[in-house]
């Protein structure tokens, strides 16, 4: 039996009377890549924060490999790496002396600090900038900087607090890359994001956190087959008639579909698909004009949608209008 | 890059399993001392790296200098001449220990920065980050105090003590201020803001530096005033140094000052550390 990289129960925290995290349970195995999905202000960073020894949880524990972030955490801060969801490097100091800070006060001296500089350098593609003052930097360069830094004492859990928010699509790509390099030379990674595909492009488990619980677990197949294994996507002509789709869709399939952000929309997850016909006949019935329809193979964001009532990336602009459609249909 | 065609980077060599790494759950003095020698070497390079920030430390020793000496030396002591043994002891130790204020100020706003996350998240000593910056600023606190010797020397100062008294009085001011760094090292913890340090460091200053013999001779307050002054710290350390830079003796004085400088570090270093912690 191997110990588990993370095993937490019941952690909590409380900031004033707000309960940020409010009790998470996770078990991350070694050599896994682990993500912890949720909207802004799910509580993802926190939970890090906690796990990393930065912060002291108000209830529950937590252990890494087995050794206790409370009690032991000193041993704990020889095993992890954390990268911040801000880069969290010394601006005014240029990358190498960024760099070689890090390597001393992870006991490394002289020449092996000089030569593990460079090589991270040179692994993070950072060696023409690497004298140039991190003020000029990209997004990019700095959350690899932020990477690089992290990785100096080779620690078997790397905490990544969204790695590529803010990325551009490319550097994203690379991010992801290095991600999975990392896990090759036998690290677990605990990742949290707020992107469904990165989730899914990376994870072998997931957890799906809103307001500071785990509101489901499991592998991405797991969380995309528990709402069903297709879903229809029907496109209304007129946003006042979604109510009463609804009620079409509970009644003919018994199942509760999602209205969608740009409110004309509805997704029903379907178990059978020739009961689609059934649905469309009885809105014709009904007088429920449909403009469009289509048949998809569910995805993360379906789930996140089902799963908490709102969708994932809460800054995202076509998101807004979800809380407002899910008392509608309340 | 696409990561279609270029083959991926050789993966890194493996790492060292859980199990096969020695780990311990104390800092061991020696690396403890170790983290904040890095952590004071981060300092210089941010000095030499932001040098608008020794503006205080280079033209405060001037003018104040410059200021005070022709200002009051015709009515405190007759003539200029006489009142520099008085005064340049004195904005030495003003100019110095003002200095050491401003540690608590950069200390809040460095912080605030992301970096310091990761400084909590390294298996180091706690009290590097916060030693290191105060050890760092000791460069501030040579350079005020090299300068204030120059210019009262240019004014016509010449201490009986000699290069070594001097010398001594300069490195006694650089630890005192070192010492005195810790509180409002302790401010800079516990407060919300940079500037709020700022406001907090001057309300304790000023009483410090003024209430003191730095700049008139106890005798001339009334006598209430000279109980607080004679307990002052601030005179203890003015008359230290005026005794080692004008016969270069080490009087009961320099033992007092520096006696009363470990019982500063005593009471806020570890006031500072643990506020510090929680704060992590």
């Amino acid at each position: 039996m191997t110990t588990p990289a993370i095993e937490a129960h019941g952690l909590v925290k409380v900031f004033g009377g707000n309960r940020a995290v409010d009790g998470v349970d996770l078990t991350v195995e070694p050599g896994t890549v682990y993500g912890v999905l949720g909207p802004n202000g799910a509580g993802k960073t926190t939970t890090i924060s906690m796990l990393a020894t930065l912060l002291r949880p108000d209830g529950g524990d937590a252990a890494i490999f087995g050794h206790d972030v409370v009690r032991e955490p000193f041993v704990v801060r020889q095993l992890i790496g954390v990268t911040g969801q801000y880069a969290s490097v010394d601006e005014t100091l240029s990358a190498t002396e960024n760099l070689m800070l890090f390597c001393r006060l992870n006991g490394l001296h002289g020449a092996a600090a000089t030569r593990r500089t460079h090589d991270l350098l040179e692994e993070f593609s950072l060696t023409d900038a690497a004298a140039r003052p991190l003020k000029k930097f990209s997004g990019g360069m700095r959350r690899r900087l932020d990477l690089a830094a992290s990785l100096i004492a080779q620690p078997p859990l790397l905490f990544l607090d969204e790695p590529t928010t803010g990325l551009d699509p490319r550097t994203r790509a690379q991010m992801w890359d290095t991600i999975r390099r990392l896990v090759a030379t036998g690290s677990t990674v605990l990742l949290t994001t707020q992107y469904l595909d990165e989730a899914d492009q990376l994870a072998d488990r997931i957890a799906v956190i809103d307001h500071g619980r785990v509101v489901a677990e499991g592998t991405a197949d797991d969380l995309k087959s528990s709402v069903g294994q297709q879903s229809l996507q029907l496109t209304l002509v007129r946003p006042d008639d979604i109510p009463r789709a609804l009620d079409a869709a509970l009644d003919v399939l018994g199942i509760a579909a999602t209205p969608s952000p740009e409110a004309r929309r509805l997704t029903v997850p379907v178990a059978d698909p020739a009961r689609v016909t059934d649905l469309l006949v009885r809105l014709r019935e009904s007088g429920v004009d449909v403009d469009g329809l289509s048949m998809d193979k569910p995805t993360l964001d379906e789930v996140f949608l089902t799963l908490t009532g709102h969708g994932a990336g809460d800054d995202t602009p076509d998101a807004a209008p979800v809380p407002e459609l899910a008392e509608v249909s309340a | 890059m696409t990561t279609l065609t270029a083959p991926a980077p050789a993966p890194a060599s493996p790492i060292t399993p859980v199990h096969e790494r020695t780990l311990r759950n104390r800092v061991s003095f020696r690396q403890g001392a170790a983290d904040s020698i890095s952590m004071a070497r981060r300092g210089l390079v941010k000095i030499r790296r932001t040098p608008e920030q020794l503006i205080d430390v280079t033209l405060q020793p001037i003018i104040f200098t410059l200021m005070f000496t022709y200002i009051f030396g015709g009515a405190i002591a007759g003539s200029v001449a006489d009142y520099l043994p008085i005064i340049i002891p004195g904005i030495l130790v003003q100019t110095v220990i003002t200095t050491s204020a401003v540690t608590g100020t950069q200390l809040r706003e460095d912080m605030d920065k992301g970096v310091f996350d990761r400084f909590r998240s390294l298996p180091i000593a706690r009290i590097a980050p916060l030693a290191g910056a105060l050890l760092a600023d000791t460069v501030r606190y040579l350079i005020a105090t090299t300068l204030t010797i120059v210019m009262g020397l240019i004014m016509g100062w010449r201490p009986g003590g000699g290069v070594g008294g001097v010398v001594l009085a300069g490195l006694l001011v650089v630890v005192c201020a070192w010492s005195l760094s810790w509180i409002f090292a302790f401010l800079g913890v516990i407060a919300r803001s940079a500037s709020s340090v700022q406001g907090m460091s001057f309300l304790i200053l000023f009483p410090l530096t003024f209430l003191s013999n730095a700049f008139v001779s106890v005798d001339t307050m009334p006598t209430w005033l000279q109980g607080f002054v004679n307990v002052n710290p601030v005179s203890h350390l003015v008359t230290a140094v005026r005794d080692l830079a004008s016969t270069g003796s080490v009087t009961g004085q320099v033992g007092l000052a520096l006696l009363l400088c470990a019982a500063v570090v005593a009471i806020f270093a570890p006031l500072a550390v643990r506020s510090y912690m929680k704060k992590a």
